[in-house]
């Protein structure tokens, strides 16, 4: 969103002069003027065609740094004589290259034939005053179009004619953003009913990806008149994709077609983010690059040495060939060094990158296989929109969530309302129709009602000040029955079953408020809002202006002209909008109920009007027109416009509106916070009802310090703003950091008493104070101080903020020291920019559309999934991806250690120790399939401890399994392991004649004793780390091990024809035959397990938890400390 | 070894709800209540603590000791006697051969070296020849072979692989059998005479056949033409390797031993792990159960020094050793074994020691809570 913002301002200039032009229905007004070729209506969304498949699919693939380092592998192979043929690596890369490939062809067929779906849909053309049907992909801009009832529209297209009388159609966006309410975009006033001869230019600006964003401008000429021009704007654009509803058939002109369309431009793929194990692995692959390169240049060299000395280099019996000796000393150098890379090359694992990949698309699944996470409301479960950053869900050390409809359902009621300084509380739901009943009012003036005037008024401006739309019953025909009722005065149908829609649920419930005392909004056409009064009449306005909400203004207003004829101006909007533009002595007597219900919990809005005076009404009219027309900072020019027109204005009265907390809210910020991460409240709401919402979600305890820094106690002290944040960061700093005892491991342990909890408030105003000092050393001074406060807090509440300010805040901590990982839950377009921001970001399918989740990482039904999500999946699948890679580093190093080893036996001479068959299936058959199903299946703990014990999360906290020391440990314990398999069985073939008679073994038989030793052992310790025994593991572990042997005899039992050397002949059936081989193979598997088992018993649990857990799982927890 | 509990968590079988009316939609979305689909598959859960270790080391402990006892009493009564005929030193019989070695000479130079066994050598001794410093395992080495010749292919035969360079051709003729290892294939003549007390010297018959791996013999190995067929007609047109001094058809007069089935030669082409090896020369079989093999006393080695090795530093060595179900001598197996097994009964000890005193800590720490 800052993107999008800030390309907005910097490309202001530019994008003026590419505005587009379009002559309605190709008619151009001046002929000569050349016609601009646009992009034709043919949606691409497949990568690749036929014949580019090949060589750009592979382009692809080799761009991905692991494929490529594989490729030259091969190359070198291929290209330079070395120990292994080009198989052994080429086998591995061709497999994997070649399923990526069949995946992503298989997508693209699908996307193919999903775009020839669209592209050959038939549409109805205007052309020439002849409807003619045609395929979808053919139409040009400037066509006019044809949509009937429940089509699609086939591009972006400007409404001309609706066969509604009001000039509206209704239009359902659920296919784009998810939002299944009917919208209503109007036609352009003024067109004339005879398309063909309409004759018109449309200006618009260059096709851009917002969806709600756009500007526009028509000219229409008529008969040599002067051009009328009108303004063009979201509400007349018709998104292709989107589908008509309740309108019979519209005509509109085509303006974006094709892949110019908002909705092809949305397809454009977010930026991918990076998990923190993934930046693990990278560093622990340089380690090992590192390793591999060092490993190949001492051998070179010691190569070189060993050959210097006389009759080494080529004794008698192993002749150099004649090109051998031909070649350049400093080439043979190279090609050594490079042969040497090629025979260790198998210590970076290339199955590695296949196995996380499939770990994390396979195991993404759970999340959504879970039924836990299935809401029977919504009748959905979670979505899972990237795998990649399933292991990141462990890690959270800071959640950044919204309020409203996070923490609480966005479930609005309208609980009680004050007018003009007089308390009405709605008690239930009493059939009178004078439904009011005033409560405690203002202590001096108990039982007493302000002035019916004021009450209707106050009445009339809820049911105008809004942007309802009322849901018509489906079954009967569109408006005109509706219309034929009201008219003729019937009844309504009863108040309930109206349906009312609306983008935020506070308006509705407002209506409805007002609809249980009396006052019914009856819907809106044609330009007339229609309200039922208290007696059953209906009165008419004329709505003139919707000047519309946003979060940054915080507050909309109409502007209608009532049958009297007087122009009204109804304001609604949050106190601190209002306040400052309303006459002050009103104020008091209203901000006390205010704050009061603000510190209740309920989100309050204030009610303010104004009459407008002809000259002000032309004044304001003529400025909004003007600025609406303006296709260059349109916004800020109908911002500067509103600004002016709310002013002024009378304050009539206050709403309040209760917003329930979510399911489980308390408990699941609890398990939150239990687990060692701080959780953050961004709201847009004000302090007081965000405050007693956290408290309500126990975020707040009675016993926890709240450190406040707002506008107000910026002016408590009455000096300067600046010097009293100055002041109060300090003293807060003082308090929260520096006499706070020391921390252990940098994370609040919030359930010792011993210390004291703070939690620490901060607005909007003050928070931009905080980034935005005036002087440039203070601003990063207090940004620091404002850091180190937050991070000592429990909890830290930050209301009254924009979106833009949200993701702020996420991407300071983020980037604060340490970087810790961030997750960001929301459920409205308001949070996208800080769903986007985090490292993980969470939508919750709420009421508020689908934005929130059509960008989020993750999308759950409720909040309370959250904790499941974090403790129970997020946990498990840390640990597993930890394991996972740091299993495979181990295991490729005890894989090569001993071929390195072997070097320093075989004259430097890049001999391999294993068979080529060995080296190639190693990573493929004879290791993959146990780590992978432990990946998958592996709960070192079981799912219901690690729910109800919060703590446990902590363990892992800051990417505790894939630090330098554990990935040290892994490594000692994979060069420990290769050095006891390498000497033990060197030792062994001292006297090579190990059958009972007395034949010898070869170095075939070495490497394959070694080798079996190997896969065994590293197996086994699978087997010992595998807490989670399924039959899945049961059959893939011994599965694997059989297979092995199976195979070992399979590849030995047989002459095979195409192979050049039959080395490995009966040399596993031999080995078998052999008793000492038995037995050194069984002393070796053992010996390397043992430290590990000795590890487990030895080391004792620590910390405060520990016995706790140590009582429910005593192994995994130790072990996962051992593991370290 | 592993305290295991069985976890059958509450798997609620395969039943899906679904809701009355509306079946097709619920069914469509709600995830399924598979116990695989909820992680909820029943598990094995072991957990290591170490009370279940203990007995573990105590056993493998009890175990290995008997067993490492026990070949290392093999090892030491496989009776090995190593003798060293390089020739190196001046003083050395051989000497004079090392010294004047050359390709080209016709006549074969031999030496005697006398040695004395002090024991008896009951059951079959086995004759190896023992190199040093030689790198049967270099890579150029290793890989200079073509299996497909030597598996009786006869168009390998006319057209050796390349990777035999440059042992492949010599005066453009293939050569057979092609290759490095081939070509360096040990070609001395050891043989065998006991002097008895009485003075007269008795030459020892040393078996040539069982002492390459049968799978070598008879499947991997293969003349070209099949097994009766006459090999110098077969092999006409190639060339017996540089360094040979007869064809390969004329390494046995017997025929099922002659050719690329001659044991010495598939001994050979089997190549060693490690610079230092020995091979499998000769068995020496029992000839009835009154006799030693080779009784205690002086005997006479008689060399037919072909093969040279002073040119890289290496040595040559004959071996006489027994065998046991164990293989040869090799005392590391058994030393390993009782090694590893003491260690593991040690630390069962000492964590029995500190399991008893931590578990009563533990206990009482628990009551007290």
């Amino acid at each position: 969103m800052l993107r999008r913002r800030l390309n907005r301002l910097l490309g202001g200039d530019e994008r003026r002069v590419d505005s587009r032009t379009i002559y309605v229905g190709h008619r151009s007004s001046s002929p000569g003027e050349p016609i601009i070729k646009f992009c034709d209506n043919r949606i691409v969304s497949s990568k690749y065609t036929v014949w580019n498949f090949l060589p750009k699919n592979l382009f692809e693939q080799f761009r991905r740094i692991a494929n490529f380092y594989f490729l030259i592998i091969f190359l070198v192979q291929v290209i330079v004589d070395t120990p292994t043929s080009p198989v052994t690596s080429g086998l591995p890369l061709f497999f994997v290259i070649t399923v990526t490939a069949i995946k992503q062809g298989y997508e693209d067929w699908l996307r193919h034939k999903a775009d020839n779906e669209v592209n050959k849909y038939p549409v109805t053309v205007l052309e020439q005053g002849e409807r003619t049907r045609k395929d979808s992909e053919k139409i040009k801009v400037g066509d006019v179009v044809e949509v009937e009832e429940d089509e699609t529209f086939p591009c972006d297209l400007i409404l001309l004619q609706s066969s509604r009388d009001d000039g509206t159609c209704y239009v359902t966006t659920a296919s784009l953003d998810g939002e299944s309410n009917h919208k209503t975009h109007y036609t352009v006033s003024d067109t004339e009913k005879d398309l063909e001869t309409l004759n018109a230019t449309i200006e618009c600006e260059q096709p851009q990806p917002d969806l709600y964003k756009f500007v526009g401008r028509m000219h229409i000429y008529k008969n040599d008149q002067e051009p009328v021009v009108r303004s063009l704007g979201p509400e007349n654009l018709l998104l292709k994709g989107a589908t008509l509803k309740n309108t019979q058939r519209i005509y509109g002109v085509a303006l974006y077609t094709g892949m110019e369309t908002k909705m092809a431009l949305n397809y454009q793929g977010k930026s991918q983010k990076r998990s923190a194990v993934e930046k693990s692995i990278n560093a622990f692959l340089l380690v090992y690059l590192c390793i591999l390169v060092s490993k190949a240049l001492v051998c070179t060299i010691l190569k070189y040495v060993w050959q210097s000395r006389p009759g080494q280099d080529e004794p008698w019996y192993n002749e150099k060939t004649q090109r051998d000796k031909e070649t350049n000393l400093y080439l043979k150098m190279f090609t050594d060094f490079l042969s040497f890379m090629v025979l260790f090359n198998f210590i970076i694992p290339v199955s590695m990158y296949v196995t996380v990949e499939m770990q994390k698309f396979l195991g993404s699944f759970f999340i959504t296989w879970d039924k836990d996470f299935f809401d029977p409301e919504i009748k959905e479960g979670a979505l899972v929109n990237t795998s990649d950053l399933n292991e990141e869900l462990g890690q959270v050390e800071y959640v950044f969530t919204d309020k409203t409809g996070t923490l609480t359902q966005n479930n609005m009621e309208f609980i009680e309302c004050c007018i003009d300084g007089f308390q009405y509380k709605y008690r239930d739901a009493s059939s009178e129709l004078d439904g009011f009943c005033v409560a405690d009012g203002p202590v001096n003036k108990v039982q007493e009602k302000a002035g019916r005037a004021k009450e209707e008024l106050f009445l009339r401006a809820l049911c105008l000040c809004h942007t309802v739309q009322v849901k018509e019953p489906t079954e009967q025909g569109p408006v005109d029955g509706l219309m034929d009722q009201v008219d003729a005065g019937v009844p309504h149908p009863p108040q309930e079953q109206r349906g009312f829609i609306a983008s935020s649920p506070d308006e509705v419930a407002l209506v409805k408020g007002a609809m249980r005392y009396g006052f019914t909004f009856l819907g809106l056409e044609s330009r007339n809002m229609k309200i039922l009064n208290r007696n059953n009449d209906v009165e008419m306005y004329e709505l003139l202006h919707v000047l519309t909400f946003d979060p940054v203004r915080r507050r909309m207003s109409v502007i209608v002209r009532s049958n009297s004829g007087d122009t009204l101006l109804f304001c609604k909007g949050a106190d601190s909008s209002i306040f400052p533009r309303v006459r002050q002595e009103e104020v008091e007597r209203i901000r006390m109920h205010v704050e009061r219900n603000a510190t209740e919990g309920y989100r309050t809005l204030c009610v303010a009007y104004k009459y407008l005076s002809a000259e002000e009404f032309a004044q304001a009219d003529a400025g909004l027109m003007e600025a609406r027309l303006a296709l260059q900072n349109r916004e800020e020019k109908l911002l500067a416009v509103y600004n002016q027109v709310e002013t002024d204005m009378s304050l009539i009265g206050a709403t309040a509106v209760e917003d329930r907390l979510q399911e489980e809210a308390a408990e699941t910020m609890e398990a939150l916070q239990g687990a060692g991460i701080k959780v953050w409240v961004l709201t847009g709401d004000k302090m007081e009802t965000a405050k007693s919402t956290c408290y309500a979600c126990r975020l707040f305890q009675r016993s926890t310090e709240l450190l406040e820094l707002t506008v107000r106690t910026l002016e408590d002290g009455g000096r300067k703003r600046e010097e009293r944040l100055h002041e109060l960061l300090l003293e807060y700093h003082k308090k929260a950091v520096q006499d706070a005892p020391p921390l252990k491991g940098g994370i609040t342990r919030t359930w010792s008493s011993e210390t004291q909890d703070y939690g620490f408030i901060i607005d909007g105003a003050t928070l931009s104070m905080v980034l935005n000092s005036s002087s440039e050393s203070n601003s990063s001074r207090y940004k620091s101080l404002f850091l180190q406060i937050c991070q000592n807090c429990t909890s830290v509440l930050c209301c009254r903020m924009a979106p833009l300010q949200k993701a702020q805040i996420v991407k300071m901590v983020k980037n604060s020291k340490g970087n810790p990982i961030t997750l960001s839950i929301g459920d409205g377009a308001n949070d996208v920019s800080m769903i986007l921001e985090a490292h993980v970001g969470i939508g919750i399918k709420g009421k508020e559309g689908r934005q929130a989740v059509r960008n989020s990482d993750y999308a759950i039904p409720k909040l309370k999934h959250l904790k499941k999500l974090l403790l129970a999946h997020g946990h498990l699948y840390y640990v597993r991806i930890a394991h996972l890679v740091q299993y495979f580093f181990y295991k490729n190093l005890c894989f090569i250690l001993p071929q390195f080893l072997y070097q320093f036996f075989c004259g430097y001479s890049q001999q391999p120790l294993y068979d080529a068959a060995y080296l190639t299936m190693y990573n493929i058959c004879f290791t993959s399939m146990p780590i992978l199903a432990y990946s998958l299946l592996e709960q070192h703990i079981c799912i219901e401890v690690l729910l109800d014990n919060a703590a446990l999360y902590r363990e892992i906290a800051k990417n505790g399994m894939l630090r330098w020391r554990p990935f040290l440990y892994w490594t000692l314990l994979g060069v420990f392991h290769g050095l006891l398999f390498f000497f033990g069985v060197r030792y062994l073939f001292s006297n090579p004649a190990l059958q009972d008679n007395g034949q010898v073994f070869g170095n075939w038989s070495y490497g394959t004793i070694v080798f079996t030793i190997l896969v065994f052992t590293v197996t086994l310790k699978l087997a010992l780390d595998t807490r989670h025994w399924t039959w899945i593991n049961h059959f893939v572990i011994w599965g694997s091990l059989l297979f092995y042997v199976f195979f070992s005899f399979f590849w030995g039992g047989i002459i095979w024809p195409f192979l050049k050397q039959q080395r490995l002949y009966f040399v596993f059936a031999n080995m078998l035959s052999s008793v000492s081989a038995w037995l050194v193979i069984i002393l070796l598997i053992l010996l390397s397990l043992l430290p590990e088992i000795l590890l487990v018993v030895f080391r004792k649990p620590r910390g405060p938890n520990s016995r706790q857990t140590a009582a429910v799982t005593p192994l995994s927890y130790k072990h996962l400390k051992a593991g370290q | 070894m592993m305290a295991s509990s069985y976890n059958a968590k509450d798997e609620d079988g395969h039943i899906t709800v679904t809701g009355p009316g509306g079946g097709a939609v619920l069914r469509s979305k709600k995830p399924e209540n598979t116990a695989f689909k909820q992680q909820r598959l029943p598990a094995w859960q072991p957990i290591l603590t170490a009370g279940t270790v203990l007995p573990a080391f105590f056993i493998i402990g009890l175990l290995f000791i008997p067993i490492g006892i026990g070949l290392f009493v093999t090892s030491n009564n496989i009776k090995e006697f190593e003798i060293d005929y390089t020739g190196a030193d001046t003083s050395s019989p051989c000497f004079n051969c090392s010294q004047n070695f050359s390709w080209n000479s016709t006549s074969p130079c031999t030496c005697t070296v006398p040695f004395y066994l002090e024991q008896p050598y009951e059951s079959n001794v086995y004759v190896y020849y023992g190199l040093s410093n030689f790198y049967q395992n270099h890579r150029r080495y290793v890989k200079s072979r073509d299996d497909s010749q030597l598996n009786g292919n006869l168009k390998s035969l006319r057209e050796p692989s390349k990777e035999c360079e440059p042992y492949a051709y010599h005066n453009n003729k293939p050569i057979a059998p092609c290759g490095a290892i081939a070509n360096s294939m040990f070609n001395d003549t050891l043989e065998l005479f006991y002097n008895d007390p009485n003075g007269t010297s008795v030459k020892i018959l040393l078996g040539t056949t069982g002492i390459a791996w049968w799978t070598d013999k008879h499947v991997k190995f293969g003349n070209p033409g099949g097994v009766d067929s006459n090999l110098s007609a077969v092999f006409q047109g190639t060339t017996k390797p540089l360094n040979w001094r007869r064809p390969v058809y004329e390494l046995d007069s017997d025929q099922s031993n002659n050719g690329f089935v001659n044991e010495d030669f598939i001994v050979w082409m089997r190549t060693a792990a490690l610079p230092t090896f020995r091979k499998l020369y000769r068995i020496i079989g029992k000839s009835s159960q009154m006799v030693p093999t080779l009784p205690r006393g002086n005997y006479t080695l008689e060399v037919v020094y072909n093969y040279p090795v002073r040119s890289f530093e290496g040595r040559k060595r004959m071996i006489l050793s027994t065998i046991s179900w164990m293989g040869g001598k090799n005392p590391f197996l058994g030393i390993a074994y009782i090694t590893v097994g003491s260690v593991c009964f040690f630390l069962g000890v000492v964590l029995l020691v500190i399991h008893h005193k931590c578990g009563n800590r533990n206990n009482g720490a628990e009551i007290s809570n």
